[in-house]
């Protein structure tokens, strides 16, 4: 049996008292695709923190590529091949859209490197490429602040994809958008799993089912059920969860 | 790549057109003394160019840039003063007579030397920002606290520059004028001229060296880490490296800039370390225009001229009217003078007063887009 790609061990963040993640244990396999889950304040967003290394954990460890990721910096984890999409879109608003890809497919991503070399042919294609599959080729000298929402989600969603890494963290990437625009992407990301391995963060359920994927339900820091979006929305404690009853039960 | 292939390429073409024609024949029309203010003021135009890379486009607001300024003020000085000491007691520059000091302090002595001092002008202040700036970004200290510590930086440089008197003669300075060179005095006409010279052809190999530095993806990061520092990290650049060279360059940008202000001037003191000069180098960028290196060109020589001119007329008006247009340029112009006009502000004042102007006179940003999205 092959390791996992990613393997969260018990993990407890704590702020100031608060246990924003309480033993938390995920396991992720290459090629997965998995979404994540929970009412607001479940820990989502913290847990992503955890695995790129903005937030350090109180306890517990995180592996990936059988490593530990625990201490590293940031842009060490994201030279790894850990790709992380914010939940409100964020771009680089004062580039143009090919600037941002080109900033994201570049390598290495040393100075000099920057300075002295312009991209290859091969990279420009990419480029071209990552434009095409979020329909944003016709838009590729404008700057990318006067993009609309959908269209800045999709740049932060091909920037992820030009990183080419292993783990894509996708935190919310429908919020805002059209119901056309939630299709598309939720088939992006389909598509995007297999090559990558792929953690998708949303609360919106239509989406999920589109992607049609196992889904974890993260809860009070913990993860409270896994398993088919079916399952999940039959399970009673899910359901108490998230019709906010589960004070009485408790 | 065409260095002007950008949508501002007009704009930049013209006032350099503008600029370099008034380099060639500001000798031949103004008086030794004029050129030699405009000398000067060439020279402090290449410490605005790294005011603005460090704040225009990275949005680091150094308030400190006066310490790398005076570092190339004193290397330069100190090659002067020993090339020109020969018949003073003991071979030492003559200051040090006064305070009794007869061995020459060892960190003079490899400034006798003339190739290590025009490598020290830039290298040591380039040198000392990075050292400097490593330390303070390595700790993410960004905003209003990295301005707070650069000024408290320049605050240490200063008190102690003016302190050693038997050092670097303290309060008083290193004066060059009265130094030799190639067998001229420093201060004479001659000189002075090529001074003038190698000031405006070096504020233009500048702006060269800006330009390519942000021209392509380098500068774009530089412009990612003013936006948004954290996506920059997650998107696996290290911010850190590319603060501290970015730092370092505007440092000895600033070290060259002093050197060429000092044997301008003909004196190097600690006042080129006091808190409101610092300032001004940053007036000059934010009246110029942030993040656009020309504005900060003509920022530095057109507020330095006008402060000259306005007092010599109302001496003690100085500083009231560069305090008003700082506040004007804020409010009423926040990307500069040159930042407006770029953003289509003349075609818009003319079409005020009843004036229209065709589209492709004064570019705007739709008219550009659409020329590049055709091309």
């Amino acid at each position: 049996m092959t390791s996992p790609l990613l393997e969260l061990k018990q993990i407890s963040v704590s702020f100031e008292g608060f246990l924003a993640l309480r033993d938390l244990d995920l396991v992720l396999n290459k090629g997965d695709l998995r979404a994540v889950i929970g009412p607001n304040g479940a820990g989502k967003t913290t847990f992503l923190d955890v695995i790129t290394g903005k937030v350090v954990p109180t306890k517990g460890d995180v592996i990936f590529k059988e490593k530990s990721l625990i201490g590293q910096k940031e842009f060490r984890i994201a030279r790894k091949g850990i790709g992380r999409k914010f939940q409100s879109p964020r771009i680089f608003e004062n580039l143009s859209v090919q600037e941002n890809l080109a900033l994201a497919v570049s390598r290495p991503k040393t100075p000099l490197s920057l300075l002295m070399n312009s991209l290859k042919g091969n990279k420009l294609d990419e480029i071209q490429r990552l434009m095409s599959i979020v329909n944003l080729q016709s838009k590729s000298y404008i700057r990318a602040g006067a993009l609309s929402h959908g269209q800045k989600q999709w740049l932060e969603i091909a920037m992820l994809v030009g990183q080419d890494p292993d783990l894509l963290l996708v935190d919310e990437p429908v919020a805002g958008l059209t119901d056309e625009e939630t299709d598309l992407t939720a088939d992006l990301l389909k598509s995007l799993a297999g090559d990558h391995t792929v953690l998708v963060i949303d609360h919106d359920m239509e989406f999920i089912r589109r992607l049609d994927c196992p889904v974890s339900v993260l809860h009070q820091g913990h993860v409270l059920k896994e398993g088919s979006m079916n399952e999940i929305q039959k399970d009673p404690l899910v359901i108490e969860v998230y019709l906010g009853q589960s004070e009485e039960e408790e | 790549m065409n260095i002007f292939s950008t949508k501002k390429s007009w704009i930049t073409l013209i006032v350099w057109v503008v600029i370099i024609a008034l380099i060639i024949t500001a000798p031949s029309f103004l008086p030794v003394f004029r050129l030699n203010l405009l000398g000067r003021y060439l020279s402090l135009a290449i410490v605005a160019l790294g005011v603005d890379l460090i704040w225009g486009f990275t949005g680091m607001l150094s308030l400190g840039q006066g310490i790398f300024f005076a570092l190339g003020g004193y290397c330069a000085a100190m090659f002067l003063q020993l090339n020109s000491s020969g018949e003073f007691p003991n071979g030492i520059p003559e200051f040090f007579g006064l305070y009794g000091v007869e061995k020459l302090p060892f960190f003079w002595e490899p400034f006798k030397s003339s190739i290590f001092t025009l490598i020290s002008i830039w290298l040591l202040p380039a040198i000392i920002a990075g050292l400097l700036g490593y330390l303070v970004f390595r700790n993410r200290i960004k905003g209003v606290y990295f301005s707070i510590l650069t000024q408290a930086a320049l605050l240490v440089f200063f008190n102690f520059f003016n302190g050693q008197q038997k050092l670097i003669n303290g309060t008083n300075g290193l004066k060059t004028d009265v130094t030799q060179l190639f067998g001229q005095m420093v201060g004479s006409e001659i000189t002075q001229r090529w001074f003038f010279w190698i000031s405006a052809i070096l504020v233009i190999l500048a702006w060269f060296f800006a330009r390519w530095i942000v021209r392509d993806r380098f500068g774009n990061i530089l412009i990612g880490i003013r936006d948004d520092e954290p996506r920059v990290r997650f998107t696996g650049y290290n911010p850190v490296i590319f603060k501290t060279i970015i730092f370092s360059i505007a440092g000895g940008l600033a070290g060259i800039s002093g050197a060429l202000y000092t044997v301008q001037s003909g004196i190097v003191s600690p006042q080129f370390m006091t808190v409101p000069f610092s300032i001004e180098m940053v007036i000059w960028v934010a009246v110029g225009g942030r993040g656009t290196l020309l504005g900060a060109i003509l920022g530095a020589v057109f507020i330095n001229y006008a402060k000259s001119l306005v007092s010599e007329a109302l001496p003690a008006s100085w500083m009231f009217i560069q305090g008003g247009l700082f506040i004007f340029v804020v409010t009423a112009l926040p990307e500069g003078v040159l930042g407006w006009i770029r953003q289509g502000g003349l075609r818009k004042v003319l079409f005020l007063i009843g004036i229209n102007q065709k589209l492709e006179t004064y570019p705007s940003l739709e008219v550009n887009e659409q020329g590049e999205v055709e091309s």
